[in-house]
């Protein structure tokens, strides 16, 4: 089985991002890149499949500007056999990312396809689930547990309420939660082999994807910042001020 | 303009975040209907009825929709979508679950946990853990949205919409139920409460936070907690408060050893009143919190419990 996984190149999640003064998006000139840290996660479910003997190949595809290569070359030395770039320097949305990954999927004809839930710059966690619609495809959100049968996978969710377990048809589409599992860091030298291993590049022209979005982004603003407060030197005074000026106990 | 809200429930009775999106459908403004999709779900129908500011309580009862599959609930959404000019559902789980396979299915855009409503097509929506706030419009023919509860005051009770029975169950064949395991509680739920106390990675281990259940008792709180704490096993998953856990905003919140992170921030800064104890001064949760304490949880979480 072919296991196919979405990567995205995001900022690097210790940075505290700003707002551009012009407020039309936020500061990612000179600003560390990352994987997104879902991403990682799903890349290293991925790999473990193949280690189990699950998988026989993992392909991982990033949709982004050329730069996006680096967080291939990442995925790759952490295991992943191949490549796909679709090089667009266009920010796209989330429905022109799947419409690219479902030309993708036609292609390489995954029985797994593996994303994170959310990338931590839109905070959107649609993709996948696009996905999953646009091939016909079940769908395991935010899952903590996966166990992959001859045509069907198990898949243990994180869900307000608690955990949830629900068996998928395969192919199947499955996004990454937190505690999936812990990524391993690669190695030196699998960080060298990754620089061999093969990788595609593409344009969605080329997959001939109509990216044009029906939303636009008007304005982007920082938060109203809360400003600290005060330190309290005891317990009776915390109580004394939630319950007399706080007025909230 | 008529709105479609999807309505949360687990068929015996209506969660909250309804309440919420039903206001945010509200100041869209138009005709608002609710779909309530499950299974053996009337009592959830009757609940429904009351929200003011809903016409019509629509039903689709059938064991197809009784664990609300996303692949079984996006199809029936996205054939009832061609007669609304909006379709929301809160930002749960569940909602988050199935709105993009809706909106993928109506080749539109989704917007995702919306926090404000600026007109019918534009909105407000925090982005990178709500340092942030995108101002976005939407020119789809059907606006597919998600909306975050926090954002919006719940929607009264007094009003007595029609219910109406929908026949359709489509089974997409594509997946199935296995087994659930909910949290059992007497305590409110993180969402809805209007006290939680926190705890996280400085709790040390999971009997400790039990001396956190000792304030909430006495507050009549929910407890929350940390990622780390909850990767270290010391919480269930359903209590993280974050980007990509709960997004909560109750009048007061306590965290309790808990150092700050973006991510953690992201899902508790719109609390009211904020409180941190930490025994590290230095710690980031102080740069958000009306009052600080610096002292060790040991010593000041049993002595809280016993002052209140
Ligand atoms: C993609 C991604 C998503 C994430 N999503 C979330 C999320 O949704 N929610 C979330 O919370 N985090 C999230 N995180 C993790 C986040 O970055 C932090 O790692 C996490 O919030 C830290 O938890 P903590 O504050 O409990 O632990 P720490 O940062 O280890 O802090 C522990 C604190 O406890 C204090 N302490 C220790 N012992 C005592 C004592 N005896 N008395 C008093 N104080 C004490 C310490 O001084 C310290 O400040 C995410 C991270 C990533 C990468």
């Amino acid at each position: 089985m072919k296991v196919l996984v979405a990567v995205k190149r995001v900022i690097d999640y210790n940075i505290k991002v700003r707002v551009k003064s012009d407020q039309s998006g936020v500061d990612l000139a000179n600003v560390k890149m990352a994987m997104n840290p879902f991403c990682e996660i799903a890349v290293e479910e991925a790999v473990r499949l193949k280690e189990k003997g699950v998988a026989d190949e993992v392909i991982v595809v990033s949709i982004g500007p050329k730069v996006a290569q680096e967080q291939i070359r990442t995925a790759m030395a952490l295991g992943a056999d191949r490549g796909i770039l679709v090089e667009t320097d266009e920010p796209l949305e989330s429905l022109a990312i799947a419409k690219l990954l479902t030309k993708v999927v036609e292609v390489e004809q995954p029985g797994l396809v593996i994303l994170g839930k959310q990338s931590i710059d839109a905070d959107n966690n649609q993709t996948g689930q696009m996905l999953g619609a646009l091939a016909g495809m079940s769908q395991g959100t935010f899952a903590s547990e996966i166990n992959v049968s001859e045509n069907s996978v198990e898949v243990t969710r994180e869900i307000d309420g608690g955990l949830q377990t629900l068996s998928l048809n395969l192919p199947a589409i499955i996004t990454t939660d937190l505690r999936l599992n812990e990524p391993r860091y690669a190695s030196l030298p699998n960080i060298m082999k990754a620089k061999r291993k093969p990788l595609d590049v593409k344009t969605p022209a080329d997959f001939g994807v109509n990216v044009i979005s029906g939303l636009k982004t008007l304005l982007v603003e920082s938060p109203q910042e809360r400003s600290a407060g005060v330190l309290v030197g005891s317990v009776s005074e915390l109580v004394e001020k939630l319950k007399n000026e706080a007025k909230v106990i | 303009m008529s709105i479609l809200v999807i309505a949360e429930h687990d068929n015996g009775s209506l969660k909250d975040e309804t309440l919420n999106t039903v206001t945010a459908a509200v100041q869209i403004g138009g005709n608002v209907d609710l779909l309530i999709a499950g299974e053996n779900c009337n009592a959830v129908a009757e609940q429904a009825a009351k929200i003011s500011g809903v016409n019509r309580v629509l039903v689709a009862d059938h064991a197809v929709y009784a664990h609300q599959l996303a692949e079984n609930i996006s199809l029936l959404v996205s054939e009832l979508a061609v007669d609304y000019s909006h379709v929301l559902a809160p930002a749960t789980t569940n909602g988050k679950n199935f709105m993009p396979r809706v909106a993928a299915t109506l080749d539109v855009s989704q917007i995702s946990e919306i926090t404000a409503v600026v007109s019918a097509d534009t909105f407000k929506r925090p982005i990178y853990a709500g340092n942030a706030i995108a101002t976005v419009q939407s020119t789809d023919k059907v606006k597919v949205i998600t909306v975050r509860a926090t954002g919006f005051d719940a929607a009264v009770c007094d009003g007595s919409a029609t219910i109406e029975s929908l026949d359709k169950a489509t089974d997409a064949g594509l997946s199935s139920f296995v087994k659930e395991e909910l949290a059992q509680s007497d305590r409110p739920g993180l969402t809805s409460a209007k006290v939680i106390i926190s705890g996280g990675r400085g709790m040390g281990n999971s009997s400790n936070f039990s001396l956190l259940e000792q304030v909430a008792d006495k507050l009549g709180a929910a407890v929350g907690a940390s990622r780390a704490a909850v990767d270290a096993g010391y919480a269930p998953n359903d209590m993280q408060v974050g980007q990509t856990g709960k997004i909560v905003a109750p009048d007061l919140y306590i965290a309790v050893g808990i150092s700050g992170a973006i991510q953690h921030l992201a899902g508790m800064k719109d609390s009211k009143v904020i409180v941190a104890i930490n025994k590290d001064e230095e710690a980031p949760i102080f740069q958000v919190a009306d009052f600080g304490l610096v002292d060790d949880l040991f010593d000041a979480v049993p002595e809280l419990a016993n002052s209140l």
